[in-house]
């Protein structure tokens, strides 16, 4: 219990002690825990960055999407009245070519009938005149009158 | 009685104060060194609480060494994570206190604490333990825990007096320490008929600002001494209780865990204060 040398002893020994800690644990303890502090403060900001970035992507894939959509819609919409419009072409040439048919099959068929005509007439005239010649061939000069009946063979 | 396997029959008032006495080596008249019959010689070293003081100084170096030494930011192991908090908890309560700037107050709050703390847990090994240990080695007295010896403690608060008032000096000159300790708190008259009082006045606060300072180390030390120098007593005399001293040592040593945390504690943090009172400048 009494005070004696211990005293000088324990003051040395603490001098030594604080002076290792101070030289030789304390700087890289407090180092570490500092350069992990920052690293930690680096990565929290990271990830807030990274959230940003994730937000601001998803929300360009969206604008990207409805950009997309809106495309589509347009191109379908063009392409219903291409379609629209092929058909009524379609209709169009349809109704032309049939006109075109129809007016040939017409031309055709007076042609056919002027043709079949010509020839009645040819043999109604032929008939007339054979007839004629038999009814006049007693009476009648086929000679003398013969400009007459070609004149009404003329006229049929 | 605990003293089976001892030194023979003992008296419980032999009992106690041979675990009240320290391991000492002295110098004497003649000049020669003598063990263990050093009452009051002042040329006198006890042992056991260098022994044991240095030793957990070295404990102390070691783990914290060890861990700095192949310290890393990445991944810190579950020890390393320990000692981390330690720091971290000594840095934080270093930069609540001390505003200025210095290297040696953060490392020496550091050593104090857990040095002390370490001292101060010795307490917590069974009272026989080691001295039946050593009294089987041969060594007549063994004290294990160095924080209840004064020398231990006044040692401790002398190195931070020494640096109370180098601190003063250094933030405030010889000026300011010497002006600290004659112009507080009663400021002088410095001119008309009051100067004849000065130097009364300057003689009154220098008494009273002495006695401050001092007693600023001697209640450092004589509060943990005392705190551990109880707790000891008590678990001696626990000891002494034969078999119902199991229940009664469990509860006091679960109460003194919180001691010993609590004493490193003050210990640290009244040094800071101290500090940091030094080198505020008004």
């Amino acid at each position: 219990m009494d005070i004696n040398l211990t005293l000088i002893g324990q003051t040395i020994a603490m001098i030594v002690f604080v002076w290792f800690c101070m030289k030789f644990i304390w700087p890289p303890l407090l180092g570490a825990i500092e350069e992990r502090q920052e690293k930690i403060a680096e990565g929290l900001a990271a990830a807030d960055k990274g959230q940003e970035k994730l937000e601001q992507a998803s929300a360009e894939a969206e604008q990207i999407v409805a950009d997309a959509r809106k495309q589509a819609t347009g191109i379908l919409d063009q392409a219903h009245a291409r379609a629209n419009e092929i058909v009524a072409e379609g209709k169009a040439d349809g109704v032309k070519e049939r006109e075109r048919q129809l007016a040939a099959a017409k031309a055709e068929i007076e042609q056919e009938a002027n043709r079949a005509r010509e020839e009645l007439r040819g043999q109604v005239s032929a008939i007339a005149i054979a007839s004629a010649e038999k009814i006049l061939r007693r009476e009648i000069d086929e000679k003398q009158h013969g400009d007459i009946l070609g004149k009404l063979a003329a006229e049929l | 009685m605990a003293s089976e396997g001892g030194h023979g029959p003992q008296t419980s008032s032999e009992y106690i104060s041979h675990h009240l006495q320290n391991l000492q080596v002295c110098k004497d008249e003649a000049g020669a060194w003598v063990w263990n019959e050093c009452a009051g010689n002042p040329i006198a070293i006890n042992v056991d609480s260098m022994f044991w003081s240095v030793l957990l100084g070295l404990v102390f170096v070691w783990m914290f060494h060890g861990v700095a030494r192949k310290t890393s930011a990445d991944k810190p192991g579950r020890f390393q994570a320990l000692v981390e908090i330690i720091v971290d908890f000594v840095d934080g309560s270093v930069k609540d206190t001390f505003h200025g700037k210095s290297r040696l107050i953060a490392p020496l709050g550091l050593t104090i604490f857990v040095w002390v703390f370490l001292m101060n847990l010795m307490d917590l090994v069974p009272v026989d333990w080691i001295p039946l240990a050593a009294g089987a080695a041969g060594i007549p007295y063994m004290k294990v825990v160095p924080t209840t010896d004064v020398n231990v403690t006044f040692g401790m608060s002398i190195a931070v007096f020494f640096l109370i008032i180098f601190y003063t000096i250094k933030n405030k000159g010889v000026l300011g320490f010497i002006g600290e300790l004659t112009l507080h708190p009663i400021a002088p008259p410095l001119k008309g008929p009051g100067l004849i009082a000065a130097p009364f006045i300057i003689a009154f606060n220098f008494i009273l600002e002495s006695v401050a300072l001092l007693a600023k180390p001697v209640s450092l030390s004589l509060r943990l001494f005392g705190n551990m120098f109880a707790g000891e007593l008590i678990f001696i005399l626990i000891a002494l209780l034969g078999i119902y001293q199991l229940p009664l040592h469990f509860g006091w040593a679960v109460f003194h865990v919180l001691i010993v945390t609590l004493q490193a504690f003050i210990f640290m943090m009244l040094t800071i204060v101290y500090l940091s009172l030094a080198s505020e400048t008004h």
